[in-house]
């Protein structure tokens, strides 16, 4: 049977307040690196525990902190991505909103092993309720001296501090995260040099997402290997899933990395609304590729997707039914893409206003001959060519939905309307 | 606490003034509802920053406003969850009952109307975002009921503003 732990107290009455979180067990993580192990042995076990980035790319997480050069004279950061802007995602402000003590153990546990004194918790302007949980929760744990100078008595010292985002997708991009946090427009940076080495004002730097951290008290507590024995191998864990379009009960789920898709949306999440039948499934927010109905029974880890020409990406799961014309579906995930692109390369400003423009006219019932080779001419101009994964993400969704319901894109042309409406 | 005093308490939290323009545009939205020029250039001295920087940001960041907004700003996610359970019908609606298109306002200043990309509450969709809150599971009957909340809202703030003053003794 397969135990919560990330969602354990969101649905606890005032899971927020501290008092709660401490009844629960909470910050025995915290004293017990402080107590019981070196900075190096609390990466260690992260590496050990298989935890791999719950932010999109699936990057080992204990890889990526021993990243951190030793003994660098500029101070060390750690970023909190929780931007979260990935249509169909919702996990992480379940977190900050209904758990947040969980989230600052986690950012102070995470913050010794790396040698970090300073995190900032970069937080979508929108998530306004969030914000003022995690701020009342950061209040508390410095009055209880679990952040502050000396926690808990020891010579470690941490502050969080929370940096709220203004409403650009793109700043869940690491290196564009960095630049909004240095006051400046988020754009990708080059890299090399990775954040890990030249990050935040040109020091270390160590970003995490939300869900990723809220790991790392429970692989303290409960151990590597408790954490390894849960899913796949390669992607081991508990994993937050967030369900949501034409589905009986969207929500968030906490279940075992690698369950099936079928599974999640049929049984967990009760299946399409009544009297309708799935057409398709998103797995991982709108630039994960689609996957139709008859290939749902791929598991939902990052091999086992990836596999099957998709990609967990943040896990936000949207269910599209019958009833729902793909090539509307395929059009407003672009307009996504080409609202959100930051405009820093041409691929991606000018190939997406390009695409949007094709789509919008098919779907309008203007489509002409040779449209839709344009259309995959476009996701290869855009495909590998942007300085960041956003073209990608547009040009791997379009391609998705071309190749499995290309027939829906022809029948909008050859009839000159949308068959749906 | 002034605009100032908030801006620099801000600050505090970075090694780099330029770091503090974002909190510090958002203190100065909330404090004026929206940034015009003389906003920004207030910002820029106060964080001894250059003014472009303050300007860049106010520019490029969805959540700031340049222009004025309603007193109650309809922000509908119109992104793929909230689409696939209603939000057009619900765009359609409010442009039909608030008499106006979405990005503008309405005559008495109370509505401004805009769709914007997800919301990030998907389970809940669709989801509409009034000021700090958010609205989920939204249909026609909820979204107007919650119209006349606010109108009901904002007759109550105008109430208590031009209350007459009890008569002495009174």
């Amino acid at each position: 049977m397969f135990e919560p732990v990330l969602l354990k107290n969101v649905e606890v009455a005032n899971g927020h307040l501290l008092s709660t979180y401490e009844a629960g067990g909470g910050y025995q993580a915290l004293r017990k690196v402080l107590s019981e192990y070196t900075p190096d042995e609390v990466v260690e076990l992260v590496k050990q525990s298989n935890l791999r980035g719950r932010g999109g790319a699936g990057f080992p997480t204990g890889m990526k902190w021993s990243f951190v050069p030793k003994g660098a004279d500029k101070p060390k950061y750690l970023c909190c991505n929780a931007d979260e802007g990935e249509p169909g995602t919702f996990k992480d402000r379940i977190i900050m909103e209904r758990d947040p003590h969980q989230l600052i153990e986690a950012l102070a546990v995470s913050g010794y092993a790396i040698g970090a004194e300073t995190a900032y918790v970069y937080i979508r302007g929108e998530y306004v309720a969030a914000i003022r949980r995690l701020e009342q929760a950061i209040a508390e744990a410095h009055e209880k001296g679990y952040l502050g100078r000396s926690v808990l008595g020891t010579d470690f010292n941490f502050t969080v501090h929370i940096h709220c985002g203004a409403g650009a997708y793109i700043c869940g991009e690491e290196t564009a995260m960095l630049e909004s946090l240095e006051g400046k427009r988020a754009q990708p940076r080059l890299k090399p040099p990775f954040p890990a080495v030249a990050g935040l004002y040109a020091s270390p730097t160590v970003i995490n997402n939300v869900e990723t951290l809220a790991c790392v008290p429970h692989i303290v507590t409960r151990g590597a290997a408790w954490f390894r024995g849960i899913g796949p191998d390669k992607s081991p864990g508990p994993k937050l899933y967030c369900v949501s379009g034409q589905v009986r009960k969207p929500g968030l789920y906490e279940l075992p990395m690698g369950i099936p898709l079928k599974e999640l949306v049929e049984e967990h999440a009760g299946g399409p609304l009544p009297g309708r039948k799935i057409k398709a499934v998103i797995p991982g927010g709108v630039s994960a590729p689609v996957i139709p109905e008859h290939a749902l029974e791929v598991g939902m880890d990052f091999d086992s997707l990836s596999a099957a020409g998709s990609m967990l990406g943040s896990a936000g799961v949207i269910v599209v039914d019958d009833s729902t014309c793909m090539v509307k579906v395929a059009t407003r995930i672009i307009e996504f893409f080409h609202h959100e692109s930051c405009g820093k390369c041409t691929p991606c400003r000018e190939g997406l206003n390009w695409v949007v423009k094709v789509l919008r006219r098919i779907e309008a019932g203007e489509g002409a001959p040779g449209d839709l080779e344009q259309l995959d001419m476009l996701c290869k101009g855009i495909f590998g060519n942007t300085f960041c994964a956003l073209g990608d993400g547009a040009a791997m969704g379009l391609r998705a939905a071309l190749k499995h319901f290309r027939e829906e894109f022809v029948a909008h042309i050859e009839e000159g309307r949308c068959p749906f409406h | 606490m002034s605009m100032r005093e908030k801006i620099e308490q801000a600050a505090a939290a970075y090694p780099d003034q330029r770091s503090a323009i974002m909190p510090a545009l958002v203190i100065a939205q909330k404090e004026h509802g929206h940034l015009p020029g003389p906003v920004l250039e207030e910002v820029a001295d106060i964080l001894g920053v250059e003014r472009i920087w303050v300007y860049e940001l106010a520019t490029f960041y969805t959540l700031f406003h340049t222009e004025p907004v309603g007193r109650f700003h309809l922000q509908l996610c119109d992104n793929v969850s909230c689409m696939l359970c209603g939000s057009e019908d619900l765009l359609t609606h409010l442009e039909t009952v608030l008499k106006i298109k979405k990005g503008d306002t309405t005559a008495d200043g109370l509505f401004t109307l805009s769709t914007v990309e997800c919301l990030g509450a998907c389970e809940m969709a669709p989801v509409m975002q009034v000021g700090d809150d958010y609205h989920g599971n939204l249909d026609v009957a909820r979204l107007d009921a919650l119209l006349d909340s606010l109108r009901a809202a904002a007759g109550r703030a105008a109430g208590i503003e031009h209350a007459p003053q009890p008569l002495p003794g009174g």
